[in-house]
């Protein structure tokens, strides 16, 4: 018999519920930036509609997680695996606002008569996508080399980061007449590379659970 | 009674669980080296080494049969009781070797003892709490009348008993009845209390008058606690020593044994994998 079956099967519910709820934040990190790339502004307006789903989630793991501590009183593991979860949800929903905030740009640009190269951000979002993989997986797996991984491709979107705003600002320069597509596009810029700080939280909260410590990633 | 103390050994010092915790700046209390322990020819522990800091609360845990309550009992020797116990290593309490000292009766009136099921004396609950004071030798009725009073308000039951004192003790409700037993172990003005499952036989709001006892009592005694009860070890501990087939796996501020222990058995124990 496994001792704390019962117990096994709710902490495995409890990660459903995270995967699945990672699995819609991708989703909706994808199409936000896909409505932005083909001016897409319906699909925007999807984005926006379909967040309210993450939201319910978080509440749904916030408030299962809460319980699972009040009637099994975990200790140790146990306790950080909650704990996680809690923490990692609350970043997830913040990186699904950010597609929120992605979308919200897309109908502000509108459709405009020419959209600046998004190459850039494009990478950064897939980079951002790549992380996000990566940190839910070391949390899931307790594998402390995928952390540290998700620690170091942040550098490479704070990089991407940095390039992108000066190529911006620079363009901006040129073409005033842009300044509302661009002013977004900045925006957006920021959006991705918080979402890529939000990742690195999972992925210290993933380093806790497996190291028992606070571990900075973001540095 | 056929009780054997074997020499004690210092040089072990150097290998003992609670050193890696640096405690070296506090004096510990109760300094266990090397303890092994024998029914017969069966061995109940195994070189167990810790120091037991003074007005700390200290639990002993792990799963039953693993040698924790024996260990409890070498403290104040109860296992002398039981034939064929033979004992090895050194326990000092305030640096002076308790089984090279012959005088039991001076050990146990400084080292206390609160059992897991209350056993007050079929007397009232004056003469419980002032049973040991009058083997002491005390008579002064208003010196014996101090101490009971000071003894049951220590426990946290004078209010509850004080215009009860002569009536039967076995009258009082369990956890009553536990309290006064706590007093009359107070009573002896000991420096060190063993208690062994003290609330097992308890109600859930008993059990947390008991622990906000122990919490209390801490800054006068020493405790050293049996329990089963992780949760309440959590709470009521300072300091934690996870048991395990008669050896001490971690021994640990009871914040890490419950948080991020370092043995996957303590982890195993207190996350209730165990087995």
């Amino acid at each position: 018999m496994v001792v704390r079956e019962n117990f096994e099967n709710n902490l495995q519910e409890l990660q459903d519920k995270m995967v699945e709820m990672g699995e819609l934040t991708v989703s909706s990190l994808e199409k936000a930036f896909t409505a932005l790339k083909t001016q897409d502004v319906e699909l925007a307006l999807k984005v926006i509609e379909e967040d309210t789903a993450i939201d319910i989630i978080e509440t749904e793991i916030n408030q299962f997680a809460i319980w699972l501590m009040a009637k099994e009183q975990p200790v140790a593991r146990d306790l950080r695996i909650m704990i996680g979860a809690l923490k990692i949800s609350s970043d997830i929903e913040r990186i699904a606002d950010f597609g929120v905030n992605i979308a919200k740009a897309t109908i502000k640009i509108g459709v405009a008569n020419t959209l600046l190269d998004l190459t850039k951000l494009e990478q950064m979002k897939d980079v951002s996508i790549d992380m996000f993989h990566k940190a839910v997986k070391s949390f899931f797996e307790e594998n402390i080399m995928l952390a540290k991984e998700v620690g170091d491709l942040d550098d490479l979107v704070d990089n991407y980061y940095d390039e992108t705003y000066k190529s911006i600002t620079g363009y901006l320069r040129e073409h005033p007449e842009e300044t509302n597509q661009l002013a977004q596009l900045l925006f957006v810029n920021r959006y991705l590379e918080r979402t890529a700080d939000h990742i690195t939280n999972i992925a210290e909260s993933a380093a806790y659970l497996i190291k028992g410590r606070k571990y900075d990633l973001n540095h | 009674m056929n009780t054997t103390v074997m020499g004690s050994n210092k040089e072990v010092r150097k290998g003992k669980l609670s050193q890696m915790n640096d405690q070296s700046a506090d004096k510990a209390k109760i300094s266990v080296n090397d303890l092994d322990l024998f029914y017969g020819e069966k061995q109940a522990l195994y070189r167990v080494s810790l120091d037991i800091q003074e007005k700390e609360v200290t639990a002993l845990i792990g799963p039953s049969g693993c040698g924790k309550s024996t260990f409890l009992r070498t403290l104040n020797r109860m296992n002398d009781l039981i034939d064929g116990v033979k004992i090895s290593g050194e326990i000092e309490i305030d640096n002076e070797n308790i089984y090279q000292s012959s005088d039991v009766i001076k050990l146990r009136t400084k080292v206390g003892m609160v059992f897991q099921k209350p056993n007050l004396f079929p007397m009232s609950i004056f003469d419980n709490v002032a049973y040991g004071p009058r083997m002491q030798g005390i008579k002064n009725k208003k010196e014996l009348n101090k101490i009971v009073e000071e003894s049951l308000r220590g426990a946290a039951i004078w209010d509850e008993v004080k215009d009860r004192l002569k009536t039967s003790a076995l009258g009082l409700s369990g956890g009553q009845q536990q309290r006064v037993c706590i007093a009359r172990a107070i009573a002896m003005k000991p420096a060190v209390i063993l208690m062994d499952e003290p609330t097992s036989a308890l109600d859930p709001i008993s059990t947390l008058k008991v622990e906000e006892l122990i919490a209390n009592m801490k800054k006068d005694y020493t405790i050293v606690i049996v329990t089963h009860n992780m949760q309440q070890a959590a709470r009521i501990s300072d300091k934690t020593a996870f048991f395990l087939n008669g050896e001490v796996i971690e021994y640990d501020e009871t914040s890490n044994i419950f948080s991020m222990p370092k043995d996957q058995r303590t982890e195993d124990y207190v996350t209730g994998r165990f087995g």
